[in-house]
């Protein structure tokens, strides 16, 4: 059952997991894990990390602090000879663009160096930050992962990439963020179908502060992208950050609430997403501790995941690239 | 005109301020093409936030105007305006400056301040809770996750850099309370 791809995990990886997956969703804590482990590569646990520290917040109040506090996990990450791997857009931004800052500029990590010469570490910048999604495209790639899938998934997904998966792309190298497609392939080799919605690449609304401060326009924000996903007729949404994860299952309560605008879409990470395909159930990869529950799902991916096994290949890249057609 | 901008409302040294963040001045390449609202998610929602007024502003030295705008929070940072301006302005990096700015001179919304506090007073911006402690459990998870949250000399490494970097006293928590 387990192949190992040794061949793909040629470094060590130490998993970040930040503040929402650990604190809030901890069923994408378990699912990265599941889902890593089921495909051969080994992570170590990066003891002791704080948040990243929270890139909107942060970065807004103090650039200094933001830069520092990040350098100190790079740091732990660093002593353990790993590249740090994140599982949420936020985190990722902010560790891969300190890493990418302090590697580039000698008078920015001299000063982040005298701050943590008092707690005994020193930044050296020689590890990579890397994002779940992305290393898997890039170093697992779709079709290994697709080899792996023992219970393929007849579902149709609203992909929301994130913005700070792809964006600064200068720094992100993951191709145009106008429409990428790397996330979709993931998605797709589960043997789900990416479905093609308005404004696809829109922010879900949390981001920058916003969530916290300004509630009610992060919210309109989300709303009008969950209408575009309710108009695609998805099954549910498959996200790449805790965060755009919080908002959109939270926000959905909070809309209700706050709007009184109705939606019932699923929310899954794409570990938990891929964590389905690969067998666990929805109970292992904490897809029940969501506040979002939707029985026709359970029931579309109990039948069918059933119902396909073991025919791998169906589902499986029909959708994308064709502007998402329905099977 | 409802509100004409006078000379004297004009502060030279703010650009001086701002031109700090690598690239920000390029502000002053603006050629008012609009491109970057036109594509901004919030603009969509909220019509009165531009991000190109902001920083037109900005350009212009007016200080309290910017600094004073409930629009400056409004920002999710999603980076489109950035990445579709054909000037190459740093929208985005210039708008978190001009909130460090703000911040600098006292104007801070109290939820990213409780946010701030939260990460010194626990190393985390979201902690743990007890419905998430049984979650966790429920999953076979440790209670608490191997962060901060399990190794209290860390958490001390976290409260040193921030008082190393003065964030405690610009935030107004000189002595965070113990977790």
């Amino acid at each position: 059952m387990t192949k190992n791809n040794t061949e793909t995990s040629k470094r060590n990886l130490s998993l970040f997991l930040g503040c929402i997956a650990p604190n809030r969703y901890p069923g994408i804590e378990s699912a990265t894990r599941k889902v890593m482990e089921r495909l051969g590569i080994s992570i170590r646990e990066l003891e002791g990390a704080s948040c990243c520290p929270a890139p909107g917040v942060f970065q807004s109040f103090d650039k200094k602090t933001w830069l520092t506090l990040a350098s100190r996990n790079l740091c732990l990450s660093e002593a353990l000879g790993a590249d740090l791997l994140t599982v949420c857009n936020g985190c990722y931004a902010t560790l891969a663009d300190t890493n990418r800052i302090l590697k580039e500029d000698p008078e920015a990590k001299a000063a982040v160096n005298e701050k943590l010469s008092e707690i005994g570490k020193e930044f050296s910048g020689k590890i990579e930050v890397r994002h779940i999604v992305e290393y898997l495209f890039r170093e697992v790639s779709p079709e290994k992962v697709r080899d792996e899938v023992t219970h393929p998934l007849d579902l149709r997904v609203a992909v929301h990439y994130g913005c700070h998966l792809v964006k600064p792309s200068h720094e992100r190298k993951l191709g145009s963020p106008e429409n990428p497609s790397f996330f979709d392939e993931l998605v797709e080799a589960t043997g789900a179908l990416s479905v093609e919605y308005e404004d696809k690449t829109a922010c879900c609304g949390a981001g920058g502060g916003a969530r916290s401060a300004v509630q009610d326009v992060a919210l309109t924000l989300t709303a009008k992208k969950l209408e575009h996903m309710q108009s695609a007729n998805v099954d549910c949404i498959v996200d790449a950050c805790p965060f755009c994860h919080l908002q959109f299952d939270q926000g959905q309560f909070e809309l209700a609430d706050r709007q009184g605008k109705e939606f019932s879409i699923p929310v899954l990470h794409y570990s938990q997403l891929l964590g389905l395909a690969l067998g666990y159930s929805p109970e292992e990869l904490g897809i029940h501790l969501n506040r979002v529950q939707n029985t026709e799902f359970y029931t579309k991916i109990g039948e069918k995941a059933e119902n396909k096994f073991p025919g791998k290949k169906i589902g499986a890249g029909t959708g994308f690239g064709k502007g998402g057609v329905p099977t | 005109m409802k509100h004409p901008i006078k000379t004297s409302e004009s502060d030279p040294t703010f650009f001086e301020e701002i031109k700090e963040e690598t690239g920000a001045e390029k502000i002053l390449m603006c050629f008012n093409c609009k491109g970057c609202s036109t594509g901004c998610p919030v603009t969509d929602v909220v019509p009165q936030y531009n991000i190109k007024k902001l920083l037109r502003m900005s350009a212009m030295g007016l200080r309290d105007r910017v600094l004073n705008s409930e629009h400056l929070w409004y920002c999710t940072t999603c980076f489109r305006c950035q990445e579709r301006c054909p000037e190459g302005v740093k929208t985005v990096d210039t708008m978190l400056k001009l909130r460090s700015i703000a911040v600098k001179n006292g104007v801070m919304l109290p939820a990213h301040k409780k946010i701030a506090e939260y990460v010194m007073r626990t190393g985390h911006g979201v902690p743990i809770d007890e419905q998430n402690r049984k979650k966790r459990k429920e999953l076979e998870l440790d209670e608490l996750p191997g962060t901060v949250h399990s190794f209290p000399e860390a958490l001390e490494e976290v409260r040193q850099l921030i008082k190393a970097c003065g964030f405690d006293r610009l935030v107004g928590f000189d002595q965070p309370a113990p977790a």
